[in-house]
């Protein structure tokens, strides 16, 4: 253990103060203990912010919650890739380790991204299944379990943001929301009482900023870091919206 | 509704890469392919072409407008990507890139090559095999050309790859993988009937 004491883990970090000013980096060196993650060691300069050139300054600010990578709050562009920062270990990342917010969303403060615009996209393909009504409208279709097992893949998207930066068309000049809310219509519409507002859903992803914005580059499916097939998601509702304009055109039925 | 025109226009952006525009430069390249049987069966399969009835209507239909409204919106779409191979260079990132430069290598390329040619024949100029050995008698015109031709092929295949994703024909990876290679094959084998073109007017 005497010889691991020695060893350091540095870290270059690019920090901004409010969400228009200028980002700098700090470069920061922390001793190595084993099984650190970026969490872990983001935690140990916050106790302790100094730089490396002996500078105390201010605590470096990121969000986190649930620390296994289910809630998708902790990412970030770490090593230029954007992942999550809790199962981003120490152990298998090259050194100097470069984190930098996701530039795609606005910037917070240093670490810290706004995501609302992923949230709003979900409120904007109706991302849910509507079950309210006057009365009890009592049980729903059943799913069969097979594809109950197959739908469970797509719900696994955290809303992390990662396929959003990973995107080349998601930018300050694009309105695309980018493909896990498109992968979530292709969910809600598989879903037997959520198929019932298939068009609803259908139509919402064939207006401005849709799906039509996919350029295929396929970084998403590449990126995502809970493997969900968003590619195959967008394939799917390709062609479910080129059914669905063929319905809308030639008015046979709107449902 | 009336806002929403993204959809319509790149789906028909998508359509019209390929019906009419992919298959007029597939008839092109035929029709160019004739140059390495003679300057005679050349001109002969030129000549028969410029009998097509009501042909400026033809050409405006078929060419033309839907070649217009695909480049300018091409270049929007072009323009609206913020490339990040440095970041992710996967195979298909790098294809999504070469698609955007050749496009406009593309465009480039022809509208030279319709100024000094069919602009050049409502001219007055006669559009035959001399014409195209004059242009090939300087060594920068075969290299444009030859640049232009190998662009315009690889954007015509790999947008093909795209046109099955976006109209949901190839929606399994397997399936996306396999028109890879499909389009792949098309990019080669128009590249070889384009090239030999080429140096039989050399």
């Amino acid at each position: 253990m005497a010889e691991t004491k020695t060893k350091t883990v540095r870290f270059e970090i690019s920090r901004q103060d409010t969400p228009d000013s200028a980002p700098y980096t700090e470069t920061f060196e922390l001793d190595y203990r084993p099984n650190m993650n970026v969490i872990s060691a983001l935690m140990e300069i916050r106790r302790n912010p100094v730089t490396v050139d002996g500078k105390t300054t201010t605590p470096i600010a990121w969000d986190m919650n649930c620390l296994e990578e289910v809630c998708g709050a902790c990412s970030m562009v770490i090593n230029g890739k954007p992942r999550q920062s809790c199962t981003a270990l120490i152990d298998q990342l090259e050194q100097p380790i470069r984190l930098s917010p996701m530039r795609t969303f606005p910037v917070v403060r240093d670490l810290q991204v706004d995501r609302s615009r992923m949230f709003d996209s979900l409120k904007k393909v109706k991302a849910w299944i509507p079950i309210d009504g006057t009365y009890n409208l009592g049980p729903g279709p059943r799913m069969p379990e097979k594809k109950r097992q197959w739908a469970y893949e797509l719900s696994k998207c955290m809303t992390c943001g990662v396929c959003l930066e990973a995107c080349p068309n998601v930018n300050s000049s694009s309105s695309f929301i980018g493909p896990s809310a498109l992968s979530q219509v292709r969910l809600f519409n598989a879903h037997p009482t959520g198929e019932m507002n298939r068009s609803d859903r259908l139509n919402a992803i064939m207006g401005d900023g849709g799906l039509a914005n996919c350029g295929n580059s396929q970084n998403c499916v590449q990126s995502c870091p809970k493997g969900i097939p968003l590619t195959t998601s967008i394939a799917a509702l390709n062609r479910d919206t080129t059914l669905q304009s063929f319905r809308n055109f030639f008015g046979s039925d709107q449902v | 509704m009336a806002q929403n025109r993204e959809f319509g226009n790149r789906r028909l952006h998508s359509l019209l890469g390929v019906v009419p525009i992919g298959l007029f430069l597939i008839f092109h390249l035929t029709v160019n392919f004739m140059a390495t049987k003679g300057a005679e069966t050349f001109n002969a399969a030129v000549h028969l072409i410029e009998f097509t009835p009501i042909k400026i209507v033809v050409e405006f239909v078929v060419i033309y407008l839907p070649l217009i409204f695909h480049a300018v919106y091409g270049i929007y779409i072009a323009f609206t990507a913020k490339n990040n191979l440095g970041r992710f260079s996967f195979f298909r990132n790098w294809m999504f890139f070469l698609q955007r430069i050749s496009g406009i290598i593309t465009l480039i390329f022809l509208i030279w090559h319709v100024y000094t040619t069919r602009i050049q024949a409502a001219l007055g100029a006669e559009v035959n095999f001399d014409m195209m050995a004059t242009i090939f008698s300087s060594p920068f015109m075969i290299a444009f050309y030859i640049v232009g031709l190998i662009s315009t092929v690889f954007h015509f295949a790999n947008g093909l790859w795209s046109f099955s994703v976006s109209w949901g024909l190839t929606v399994s990876p397997k399936s996306q993988k396999i028109m890879t290679y499909i389009t792949l094959v098309v990019f080669l084998v128009l590249s070889y009937i384009g090239v030999r073109a080429i140096f039989a007017f050399v």
